[in-house]
């Protein structure tokens, strides 16, 4: 099965970083809600993670998808493992889930 | 061309017959929704796998006719 060549520069990015995030614009300019709803999560948990605004890839913005077999951005990876998009992450933290699995994955969060 | 939430119940349903779907529209164009879906079949399963689920659902929608779905997924309580 020919794979998809932007699958390589995927796995780059995702083990490039503890924490990645596939998004629309930056994290200090986000250009959509679910994007900056990620954003904010981590950013209150006081996470450090890499932005790739897949708005300036058009390749990398078709093949997360294909990826993660997820069809919708912004998506997050762990470790290069993929965690989910908003709905999931917004459900972990609110449930206090999202601090318990990066605790398990050796990333440090600050104190609420 | 947008979906409607009857559109999107009928698919869901479809693909997972058990499904109970509770559909709410969030802009009133047919592009924004939130839904929760709660099914039996999703018992074992990680949220990622639910969703998952229900997007193969639509069938292709998710993403292009549908721009957001704020979606919850949950097994039935025992």
């Amino acid at each position: 099965m020919s794979e998809n060549p932007v699958f390589d520069r995927i796995k780059n990015e995702v083990s490039s970083e503890d924490v990645v995030l596939f998004m629309k614009g930056t994290p200090v300019f986000p250009q959509c809600g679910f994007s900056n709803a990620v954003v904010q999560v981590l950013t209150y948990l006081g996470v450090p993670f890499k932005g790739i605004n897949v708005l300036e890839d058009d390749d990398i913005r078709q093949g997360i998808k294909e990826f993660s077999d997820w069809p919708t951005i912004p998506q997050l990876y762990v470790k290069g493992e993929f965690v989910g998009g908003c709905d999931i992450v917004r459900e972990m933290f609110e449930q206090g889930e999202l601090r318990d699995y990066l605790a398990q994955k050796g990333i440090e969060t600050q104190a609420a | 061309m947008a979906m409607t939430a009857s559109e999107i119940e009928r698919l869901i349903k479809e693909a997972i017959p058990d499904a109970i779907v509770d559909i709410r529209d969030l802009a009133g164009d047919g592009d924004h929704y939130a839904a929760n879906v709660v099914s039996a079949s999703f018992k074992g399963k990680t949220r990622v796998q639910q969703h998952q689920m229900v997007y193969a659902a639509l069938k292709g929608g998710m993403g292009n006719e549908l721009h957001a779905l704020a979606l919850q997924t949950s097994a039935p309580q025992d």
